[in-house]
């Protein structure tokens, strides 16, 4: 494949992407100014961060004014199966990386790319990987100043229905392999079985979010390869 | 907030977020061979997006019930493997419209 066409097909791989953070980039802009950032602030979080999650949890602390330490550490943590998923990826790209080309798609590893490159055939290369994050980086960055400046002007109701937007592409992505394989069914099943466990009963409910998803993803993620070894990885287009 | 307090908070969580991200994707050179390890990753991202949904998906809206249809709705899409877009705008939509049923009709 040309190195245009990759770069395009990952264009067309990353839109639904780009259209889902525009979304959830945009409920991120509200918040921040309604916390008490400005526009310009909440777009610099974005445009450095790229992370939901992490970037919900950090703003309470900056305008409460936190420690730095206080910051760093909830950033690890929410952060960490970021690590999970360059490792993985690491196994996935094809030798026309270079180091320059790891360290800037590595500035746009989030759930959504991981599992889009992840699921692709084979390995993939830098053309296409340049292509899927573009857009997803622009989507989430402009989402983020759309919310800051237009946020008062939608109506609560609209802004609710979009909440659910970035869970469905969650969906999207999971349901149709968990069809397909059994294998990953349970897993599946195991990981939603842990993370309501840590939501509903006692004690296990105080450990903060970010630890949630790294004990229940790495526990029932080691219970399915431990119960259901891949054996090879011609075998398997995923790993 | 004022830049002089709000910047060195930027650069903090920037550079950790950042790091989490690169070293392992630049450290990690080789092929990993061991079978755990493969599987290991071959599921991670699945249990990760699975535990990120749920529960979490069920108070990502106004009502647990308009919840529940966007996820119902977003399934059943999904099981038929519409494209993410698809799946993300009907399960909003279907957000919207059961909120709005709710707002006017009871």
């Amino acid at each position: 494949m040309s190195s245009k066409s990759a770069f395009l097909k990952g264009i067309k791989a990353g839109l639904p992407i780009c259209f889902g953070y525009l979304s959830v980039a945009f409920a991120f802009g509200i918040f921040a100014l309604s916390s008490g950032l400005d526009s310009l602030q909440a777009l610099l979080i974005s445009m450095t961060n790229v992370t939901s999650a992490g970037q919900l949890a950090a703003v309470p602390i900056m305008v409460g004014g936190g420690t730095l330490f206080e910051l760093a550490a909830s950033q690890f943590v929410i952060n960490l199966r970021y690590s999970l998923m360059s490792v993985s990826l690491s196994q996935k790209f094809d030798k026309s990386f270079r180091l320059i080309d790891k360290l800037l798609v590595a500035f746009v590893v989030t759930d959504e790319v991981f599992a889009v490159a992840a699921s692709q055939k084979g390995e993939v290369g830098k053309h296409f990987m340049y292509g899927l994050i573009l857009t997803p980086y622009v989507g989430w960055s402009a989402g983020t100043i759309l919310g800051a400046v237009a946020g008062n002007v939608l109506p609560a109701i609209v802004i609710s229905a979009l909440g659910i937007a970035i869970y469905a592409m969650f969906i999207a992505i999971v349901v149709p392999v968990a069809r397909e394989d059994k294998k990953t069914l349970i897993c599946v099943v195991i990981a939603i079985a842990l993370s309501l466990a840590f939501h509903f009963v006692p004690l296990l409910n105080r450990v903060p979010g970010g630890f949630v998803v790294i004990i229940c993803a790495v526990a029932a993620s080691a219970l399915a390869a431990w119960l259901f070894p891949i054996k090879s990885e011609k075998e398997d287009t995923v790993a | 907030m004022k830049y002089a307090s709000f910047l060195p908070y930027l650069l903090v969580m920037a550079l950790v977020t950042y790091a989490v991200r690169a070293i392992p994707l630049v450290l990690v050179k080789k092929k990993i061979q061991n079978t755990f390890v493969l599987s290991f990753l071959h599921y991670m991202p699945y249990a990760v997006l699975s535990v990120m949904t749920v529960p979490a998906v069920f108070s990502a809206t106004g009502s647990v019930i308009s919840a529940a249809v966007g996820v119902a709705v977003a399934l059943i899409l999904a099981f038929f493997k519409r494209s993410l877009l698809l799946v993300a705008a009907s399960a909003s939509a279907a957000v919207l419209l059961c909120e709005l049923v709710l707002q006017y009709c009871f």
